[in-house]
């Protein structure tokens, strides 16, 4: 029975953070509009943009090789696998002994990596402007979120997802002040993973100071579809890991009922969707940086990592 | 949740912590300003439920008042005054840069944290945590007044170490209403001080960069 | 035949295979390589064998000091270092086999290589202090000898004059070091060192002087700054030996006398090394992002990668001298399995980058582009070993630097609160470490490969021989191997982990699924294999249900590159150009990193010129200074060469009395 539950979780996780995660876009769009008194394209819109994307021709350049028609694939997999590593709404996942945290930030490095060759491939000056830009953010980034992985790593005694959220629910877990910090940090890092406001913008294109969009100006089609997923995978999966590290409320702990898992999977969505809303609220009324503002902007969350790690030995010291 | 008192206590000294470092990392004077106000009122909290945790100690209240009264509002709304007078809000005005110095400042709070947990292994541990946190905070205000050239900059940065003696002074129970009240005094003597200094320097040279104190000393060649 | 027989067998054979290239011409001077290949798998054969045992053979031969001979063994430790050489010599050998076919000079190199991999592993066996020596000394004479090949260069001259200054600093510190291990009764044979543990501070100092030793080899920061000019100077193969397989026998010095021949250090050296490898892995790396030339960008990561090993050994210091054996296990495997992966990883880069100069006559990165469209073999090997290097799942950079952070995770066991924080920062440094490379892989790869081609020998570059392919092969199957099943290779490993700690990772091929668990299913898992399994399935169940139901139709047109395309292969990305934001936001305070613009005046037609400088901090912190000094000695001593025969006389005769004076006092 547990297995048999265990394997359900994990496929019905692996299938909802597919479907939900146009739709999670499509919410924070929609508030987005809505806060500044536009009507907004229905919440669905970014699964019509998929669908149609992928019904279309593809348009490769002349000067690409196979690295750019592989990548797509290989950065919404890569994406996808990470995702259905990350707890949503149980703990119980099937695979989730397979990569602990660390390993899937590294996943979402492999996409990155990917990513930024495609952004190279064609020859093309903004690609290769794109995948310089984001290869500096990541270069703090990554620090950050290893960081911040330490911090809970060491304040729940395992680097595995599903341990920290249980260690995070549980009673002895208490309020800290690093833990506080991580999410800070967990926060900007995942603000500037995802190309949000004040590191890139995502509705813009032909901007100087465009990121991500740079990487993925020659694509189409289906190509195109894919990475739109993934990058709406990637956001997804930033807020469930905030949801199920830092408010692990009424996650599913292995060994509950179906109905509990029901209940979870309600509250999940709820979660979701409230961080979607904080996201759009929180775009609308801040400015974006100049470029090389960013790295400030990240080391203030490596700063707040390697500070966490640090305060978590007084609290130890108790 | 019985630690949950104790939780909160450690919450509130870290957040003052994490105050003074915003405070390094701030270059502009007015959002200095702002944040150091925030850094008052969360001593203040601190110091409040400090009072709460360890019962009737009606001066650890009172400290918290005069803590909230004074650097939570008269003093930062001085320094605000006098830097828009001088209309130096916007100046940036640091000798080293801000990752050097954050950097300087995560050196210096493990060193504080390593240090107070050897020198105190058997006190009470709250108390342990409170003089390991304010240490961190009169580390970080010296850092702040050796980094920084601008005068008002200088004034917030001791302020802020003050701040971490009274944290410290809170966790240990019972510091004597007396000291208290003298410190504050001088707290508050020493700024009247300062902010009239201020305006003379400004009058005599055109800027409170304490560098061009230096070229009206005598033993130089 | 035991292994320790067999192994000091091949070894006795590549060393005579240099003067058997000399004394055969023809066909068989060109089997000469074949041949090293074949005893380098030989070699890697008995060093698994001894592993796969985990026994330990002696030998005593009689050459060398009288009294001692030379004493060989093959324990774990010296095992896994003999596998690691035999299969990055193997694979570099096989290269050469087709590197020789195009060597304008194959009598220059051809002499030397075979007997640098047989002095390479007559260190490994070496169980004296005499013969350990004398086969380090000869490896370095060895491997200056092919650094020199191409000696008309006078860049090549300068390398070749450092390398050799820093090879005769660092034999000096090792002789030192085994100085104060023999203590004054001179027990130069391991086991009676073994047998008398020195004095805690005197241990201290023989690590000091290992760490300067074997560091200098090993490019160790800031001993290093030989290695960028050195490595990439030699033949193709023969930097990827030096890269993939010497500065691993250096590692090996360090582990022989840290760990076996040493009592715990205090646990302030392991927290020295930890700094130092931590610093070498972000410096090294952060060089790497700036360089403009292909093999000296491989050659500044190999300074990275040196860098985590020496900090996980750090670790294991730390952790052994907190008396912690299963931690101390678990960094030190992490340390081994990681100069096993670098081997397998930068030997693979080196051959592509080979390939690449052979190809298209230029290191510069940004002479190359577009190379994968007429390499397409030597591009998709050098994919995977970019792939690799950068620490991504599911390869074996990853897997390796996965164990690292397990053993960071450890660091609260540790009973120095110092200890406790320094061990995440170092932790932090070596995860910036991992995400710089990344940067510096996508750039090397991106701008080589990738994109199209800037000069016209790029656009006609030829496939790499296959000789050269086959050996790439090879080492992408074991980076792919290591990858996916990092818990064989561990289980491998793991007789050295216990001869050197006491402790050992438990058994990881009993795991359901090969999950790689370090400590405790609870701490932190990984599995290679599932992770690379289920990114090959979603991609490829992707890609086919795209193709199957939605669109399969592709069509080809120009680039669109946002309405306005550029035809000049140089409005692209250059090496330069991709690295500017790194090095403005980490170069300008660690490299010293600056930019200046010339404008010509109003009016004047002519160029903006955009000059950006950038250096090692070593060199102007440590060489210059030291430089400087030694010159000034020299001019000193300069005044002693024109002396009357009185004066000289004079010299001696003080020097007699002082010498005599001296034995009077204190003899």
């Amino acid at each position: 029975m547990g297995l048999i539950l265990s394997l359900l979780v994990q496929g019905v996780q692996m299938a909802l953070v597919v479907a939900l995660a146009p739709v999670l876009t499509g919410v924070v769009r929609k508030v987005k509009a809505r806060l500044t008194r536009r009507r907004g394209a229905p919440v669905l819109q970014p699964w019509r943009d998929i669908l149609k994307l992928l019904r279309k021709e593809a348009i490769v350049a002349d000067s690409a090789s196979w690295v750019f028609r592989a990548a797509p694939y290989v950065i919404f997999a890569a994406t996808w696998v990470a995702a259905a590593l990350v707890p949503t709404f149980a703990t119980n996942l099937q695979f989730s002994w397979s990569a602990d945290l660390i390993a899937i930030v590294a996943l979402l490095g492999l996409a990155r990596f990917a990513l930024a060759l495609a952004g190279m491939d064609v020859g093309t000056a903004f690609g290769g402007l794109g995948a310089s830009r984001e290869m500096l953010f990541a270069t703090v980034a990554e620090p950050a979120m290893l960081l911040i992985t330490f911090t809970l790593a060491l304040a729940a005694g395992s680097s595995q997802l599903s341990t920290i959220a249980g260690a995070m629910a549980g009673p002895e877990m208490g309020l800290r002040v690093s833990l506080g910090m991580a999410l800070v940090a967990l926060t900007l890092v995942a603000l500037a993973e995802n190309g949000r406001i004040p590191v890139d913008n995502p509705a813009t294109h032909l901007e100087l100071t465009m990121v991500h969009e740079a990487m993925v100006l020659e694509y189409s089609g289906r190509h195109l579809a894919m990475i739109e997923l993934a990058a709406s995978l990637k956001l997804l999966l930033s807020l469930s890991l905030i949801g199920c590290v830092f408010f692990p409320w009424g996650i599913a702990a292995p060994g509950d009922g179906v109905t509990t898992h029901l209940t979870a999977a309600a509250l999940y969505l709820a979660k979701i969707a409230l961080g979607g809303t904080a996201l759009a609220i929180f775009e609308t009324a801040v400015a974006k940086m100049r470029v090389f503002r960013v790295p400030d902007f990240l080391g203030i969350a490596l700063m707040l990592g390697l500070l966490g790690t640090l305060l978590l030995f007084v609290s130890r010291g108790l | 949740m019985a630690t949950l008192p104790i939780d909160i206590a450690h919450l509130l000294a870290g957040g003052l912590v994490l105050m003074s470092f915003l405070m390094i990392y701030q270059d502009r004077l007015s959002a200095l300003l702002d944040v150091f106000t925030a850094h008052a009122v969360v001593l203040a909290a601190s110091v409040a439920w400090q009072a709460h945790l360890q019962g009737d100690t009606f001066h650890l209240y009172l400290t918290a008042l005069i803590a909230l009264a004074f650097k939570g509002a008269v003093i930062p709304m001085a320094l605000a005054r006098i830097v828009r007078r001088l209309g130096i809000h916007r100046e940036v005005e640091t000798v080293v840069g801000t990752v050097p110095t954050m950097l300087a400042g995560i050196g210096l709070a493990a060193l504080s944290i390593v240090l107070m947990m050897r020198l105190t292994a058997g006190a009470d541990p709250l108390a342990r945590e409170d003089l390991a946190f304010a240490l961190t905070v009169v580390l970080l205000g010296l850092l702040m007044m050796v980094t920084r050239r601008n005068a008002v900059s200088q004034v917030v940065g001791f302020m802020s170490l003050e701040n971490g003696l009274i944290l410290a002074a809170a966790g240990a129970r019972g510091m004597p209403l007396v000291v208290e009240i003298a410190v504050a005094f001088s707290i508050l003597i020493a700024f009247i001080v300062i902010g009239v200094f201020l305006f003379r320097i400004r009058e005599r040279f055109d800027t409170v960069d304490l560098a061009a104190l230096d070229e009206v000393r005598g033993d130089r060649a | 035949m035991p292994p320790v027989d067999a192994a000091a067998l091949i070894a006795g054979a590549l060393l005579a295979l240099g003067p058997a290239a000399l004394a055969f011409g023809g066909p068989a001077r060109g089997a000469i390589h074949a041949a090293a290949t074949l005893l380098c798998l030989l070699a890697a054969g008995t060093g698994g064998a001894a592993l796969l045992t985990g026994t330990t053979t002696t030998l005593t031969l009689p050459i060398g000091l009288p009294w001692l001979g030379a004493r060989l063994a093959l324990d774990p430790l010296a095992a896994v270092f003999v596998l690691l050489l035999g299969l990055g010599g193997a694979a570099a050998s096989l290269s050469s086999i087709g590197y020789y076919r195009h060597d304008p000079a194959p009598l220059r190199s051809l002499p030397f290589q075979p007997p640098f991999l047989g002095a390479m592993l007559a260190v490994l066996l070496a169980a004296d202090a005499f013969s350990f020596l004398m086969a380090w000394e000869v490896m370095s004479l060895l491997s200056w000898a092919l650094v020199m090949v191409d000696h008309r260069d006078a860049a090549t001259r300068q390398a070749g004059f450092v390398y050799l200054v820093m090879a005769a600093f660092g034999t000096l510190a090792l002789l030192l070091a085994f100085g104060l291990m023999a203590g004054p009764a001179g027990g130069y044979g391991f086991d009676a060192i073994r047998a008398l543990p020195p004095a805690p501070l005197t241990v201290a100092a023989i690590l000091g002087l290992m760490l300067l030793g074997a560091g200098s080899k090993a490019g160790l920061v800031p001993l290093h700054v030989w290695l960028p000019l050195a490595h990439p100077a030699a033949p193709s193969p023969v930097s990827a030996l030096m890269s993939g397989v010497m500065t691993k026998v250096a590692v090996y010095a360090f582990l022989r006398v840290a760990f076996d021949l040493m009592p715990p250090a205090p646990w302030w050296a392991g927290s020295a090394v930890i700094v130092l490898g931590a610093g070498s892995a972000v410096l090294g790396i952060l060089l790497a992002v700036v360089e403009a030339d292909m093999k000296r960008a491989l050659a500044c990561s190999t300074i990275e990668n040196i860098g985590v090993i020496f900090a996980a050994t750090g670790l294991a210091l730390a952790f052994r001298s907190g008396g912690m054996p299963a931690l101390a296990a678990l960094a030190l495997s992490a340390a081994l399995f990681h100069a096993l992966n670098h081997m397998a990883m930068k030997s693979l880069l080196f051959l592509g980058a080979g390939a690449v100069l052979h190809a298209t006559g230029t290191r510069m990165l940004d002479r190359m582009g577009g190379l994968i469209h007429r390499m397409p073999a030597t591009a998709a090997l050098m994919l995977l070993g970019v792939t690799a290097i950068a620490a991504l799942p599911p390869l074996n950079g990853f897997a390796s630097e996965w164990l690292v952070f397990q053993a960071v995770l450890a660091s609260p066991a540790l009973p120095q609160s110092a200890l406790q924080m320094l061990v995440p920062a170092a932790g932090g440094l070596l995860a910036l470490a991992a995400a710089l490379a990344a940067a510096a892989f996508v750039r090397l790869y991106g701008v080589a490969f990738l994109g199209r081609p800037r000069t016209p020998e790029a656009a006609a570059a030829p496939e790499a021989d296959r000789a050269t392919l086959a050996a790439m092969g090879a080492l992408a199957l074991l980076c792919l191997g290591a990858g996916l099943l990092p818990g064989l290779v561990l289980d491998l490993i793991a007789p050295a982990a216990r001869q050197l700690t006491g402790a050992a990772l438990p058994a990881q091929a009993h795991q359901p699924w090969l999950t790689l668990i370090p400590v405790s299913a609870a701490r932190g898992t990984y599995n290679g294999l599932l992770v690379g399994l289920f990114v090959a399935l979603s991609a490829g169940l992707a890609a086919g249900v795209i193709h199957r139901t939605a669109s399969r139709r592709l069509r080809r047109a120009p680039a669109w590159d946002c309405g306005f395309p550029q035809s000049l292969p140089d409005s692209q990305y250059g090496a330069g150009s991709f690295a500017q934001p790194i090095r403005r936001v980490l170069g300008r305070t660690l490299l010293n990193a600056r930019e200046t613009v010339h404008m010509p005046p109003p009016g004047d037609p002519s160029a903006a010129r955009l000059t950006v400088t950038a250096a090692d901090p070593a060199w102007a912190a440590l060489y210059a200074p030291l430089g400087r000094g030694v010159n000034a000695t020299a001019a000193y001593a300069n005044r002693f060469q024109a002396l009357s025969i009185r004066r000289y006389l004079s010299l001696v005769f003080g020097s007699l009395v002082l010498l005599l004076l001296g034995l009077a006092l204190w003899g």
